[in-house]
């Protein structure tokens, strides 16, 4: 009977935990993942921002994550729970959950909501933030064009939204800029993480006489496959050197630490919500992996220096002409394209040998 | 010593009490794990199995998470019934959300919920005509129909993936894989303010009466039991196979995409290419669990809506992965199929 009481007893302190707001001392971020964390990647970049900032702010803030949630109707209610607990800021970092988002943070004025890669936000609660990951895409192409012998470079990607489509265009601008012979080749494998197929596409294009590789998808698969076949690659999300030493040239990797830090400090010091953002390299929310030893000397300088332009808002990658593989001009000669339509571009630069998927 | 013997017949109370067996002796091993996993075990279990029903946000959750598994259960059990083995539900399911997107984005809204009737209608169709495959396939050319319609899953799921892409592509949209959001007059009321679960809800209830009426007290519904217990017995009292065929995988494509309809005219709210979730598999288990009875369904579409949200729930409160609720699931699943031997046979204590 006794026991019985006390066990009782247990369960209602530990119910009550789980449901009551977490005390004040500390105020809690939450962060909503697409896929599980893993030492390389997506997820993986951003966890190791949500450490960063959570370091940084040391005792101010402590954070809370939910991993592998699926982008569907499931997402609101992991998103929604982080807001009744008391969290102040939430983080939403794939696309799937800006509609999710967008519903919750209508129900809970008072927490901040940001979400990544998406384009709606509102003007007192709900933002967005995302990288210019293109601008790392063009210097590896240039660093491609530079080391290709065969002239073919293969691209292992995810699916045709505008963000991919826009990795592509400027890596295969970045190596032409550089090799006019140079061609990319593009397998989607429609999943953001599946090694296996990763592999295959990497090995078809590999077959198909590629000896540069990289991949817009989630896995290390497509380094280690061309570090297995003594060719050229580079990483994407993260700097993958660890899985591909002789292979990886270099890579684009994201940074979020200082986002996220800038942004909770923003929230926690009451300065209302921070302005949607697409950062790039000048704003230290993307870098290229450093570049390995088989890179020359004076490719390096090249590529640096390029790096310092796109940094100073000298160069940009998607300077017109640009002409997409039909030949028509899409941004004529002295104009640069604009943010609308790098967000929405659905053709494939002159230079992409495959066709574009949707046509 | 202890042994099993047969029994003389089918025990009739271990069919109902083989579960609820199974249930309690997961519910005594779930705090074991969370032991072995290093978090206090009554925390755990406090926050898998009682969270879920310790609010009524939490509670809508779960009806609105037990919808789609209630619907698609109850399609499958009338084909698992008569040996008609329906594998594909996931497939007829995206066939239905993609149907019933077509309405919602093809037609102007109508008043008096006659653009939702449509919406449903469509998406029956929609779950039919892909069920009809494996149907057609069976029936006339005795094509495996576990092959069949489990390949037509992928075929599904890409032709939604080209559809979101091309041809209903949102056109405001930053070309993402998605269709427009629906208009007002396409989307599902909810039952109560706050909460997302909607009126397919009850709907699915009052179906499984149908279905139980369906099966017991109607002249076709005897054939396909009759069907299922022995195809030798019905082919021999001059009952059309061909029809228990048919009727079998249609009613599991029609209660598939009535599921996909209610899914993207409710929480979802548009297509795209992520709507896949895995509810044509797990109301598989449901089907089973359930014993393939109305009321049994209802039950196990709960307990498996349940076991998502506590596994979700865990991952919030005590940093466990989300795949415990998977673990869980199959533990259900395995310990349901070992008590089920008792069903069989019974437990005798010998005296070596």
């Amino acid at each position: 009977m006794k026991n019985s009481l006390k066990l009782l007893a247990s369960l209602a302190v530990t119910l009550g935990l789980g449901l009551m707001p977490q005390a004040r001392a500390a105020d809690t971020i939450g962060f909503v993942y697409v896929s599980p964390v893993g030492d390389a990647g997506w997820t993986a970049q951003h966890d190791m921002a949500r450490k960063e900032m959570e370091k940084a702010m040391a005792g101010k803030v402590t954070t809370k994550f939910v991993e592998n949630v699926p982008e569907g109707p499931d997402s609101e209610r992991v998103i929604r729970e982080f807001a009744q607990n008391g969290a102040k800021v939430i983080f939403t970092t794939s696309f799937g959950f800006m509609n999710p988002t967008e519903k919750i943070a209508k129900l809970y004025p008072n927490i901040v909501f940001m979400h990544a890669t998406g384009y709606k936000s509102n003007d007192s609660n709900f933002g967005n933030y995302n990288a210019r990951f293109y601008e790392g895409r063009y210097l590896n192409g240039v660093i491609a064009g530079k080391m290709t012998k065969s002239n073919i470079l293969g691209y292992v990607a995810a699916f045709p939204i505008p963000e991919v489509i826009m990795g592509i265009n400027a890596f295969t601008r970045g190596a032409k800029s550089v090799n006019p012979k140079a061609e990319v080749r593009v397998i989607w494998v429609n999943s953001w993480f599946d090694p296996g197929k990763e592999k295959q596409a990497a090995e078809t294009l590999i077959s198909q006489n590629a000896d540069v590789l990289t991949h817009h998808t989630d896995s290390t698969a497509v380094v280690q496959a061309a570090e297995a076949k003594k060719i050229y690659a580079f990483s994407y999300h993260s700097d993958m050197s660890k899985y591909a030493p002789h292979a990886q040239l270099s890579g684009t990797v994201h940074e979020w630490g200082k986002y996220y830090t800038n942004a909770v400090n923003q929230i926690l010091a009451g300065r209302g919500k921070p302005a949607n953002v697409w950062g790039g390299m000048k704003e230290g929310m993307i870098r290229i992996a450093p570049m390995s030893s088989a890179v020359p000397k004076d490719v390096q300088t090249m590529v640096t220096g390029l790096a310092d332009k796109i940094k100073a808002g000298t160069f940009h990658p998607f300077t017109g002409p640009v002409v997409d593989q039909d030949g028509k001009t899409r941004i004529p000669a002295g104009t640069t394209i604009s943010d609308g339509d790098l967000n929405s571009m659905n053709y494939y630069v002159e230079g992409v040998a495959s066709k574009y998927p949707s046509n | 010593m202890i042994a099993l013997q047969l029994r003389e017949s089918p025990s009739k109370q271990m069919v109902w009490l083989s579960p609820v067996i199974a249930l309690a002796l997961t519910l005594v091993i779930c705090p074991l794990i969370f032991a072995a996993l290093g978090k206090d075990p009554w925390q755990g279990f406090a926050v898998f199995f009682l969270n879920p029903f310790s609010s009524a946000y939490n509670l809508g959750e779960m009806m609105l998470k037990a919808t789609p598994l209630m619907l698609i259960g109850l399609g499958l059990s009338i084909g698992f019934r008569c040996n008609v083995w329906n594998i594909g539900a996931e497939g007829q399911y995206l066939a239905g959300a993609a149907a019933a997107t077509w309405v919602a984005i093809s037609f102007a809204p109508m008043g008096g919920g006659v653009s939702l009737v449509m919406m449903g209608l469509a998406g029956m169709v929609g779950g039919m005509a892909w069920a009809a495959i494996p149907a057609f396939l069976r029936s006339h050319f005795n094509a495996n129909e576990i092959l069949v319609s489990l390949m037509l899953v992928y075929v599904a799921d890409l032709g939604v993936s080209w559809l979101v892409q091309t041809p209903w592509r949102d056109p405001a949209g930053f070309n993402f894989p998605q269709t427009i959001q629906f208009a007002d007059g396409f989307m599902l009321p909810v039952m109560f303010n706050g909460l997302r679960v909607t009126w397919v809800f009850p709907l699915a209830v009052i179906l499984l009466g149908v279905a139980h009426v369906f099966m017991r007290h109607s002249y076709l519904g005897f054939q396909m039991r009759v069907a299922g217990q022995s195809e030798a017995a019905a082919r021999y009292a001059g009952f059309s196979l061909h029809k228990t065929i048919w009727v079998g995988l249609l009613s599991g494509g029609a209660m598939a995409g009535l599921a996909g309809m209610a899914e993207i005219a409710g929480p979802v709210g548009q297509l795209t290419d992520k709507i896949s979730v895995g509810y044509g598999f797990t109301a598989i288990i449901v089907a089973f669990i359930g014993r393939l009875n109305p009321i049994g369904i209802f039950l196990g579409s709960l307990l498996m809506a349940a076991f998502s949200l506590g596994g979700e729930q865990v991952q919030q409160y005590l940093g466990l992965t989300s795949s415990i609720a998977k673990a869980f699931q199959g533990l259900l699943l395995l310990l349901l199929l070992g008590c089920d031997v008792l069903i069989n046979w019974k437990i005798k204590l010998k005296s070596s």
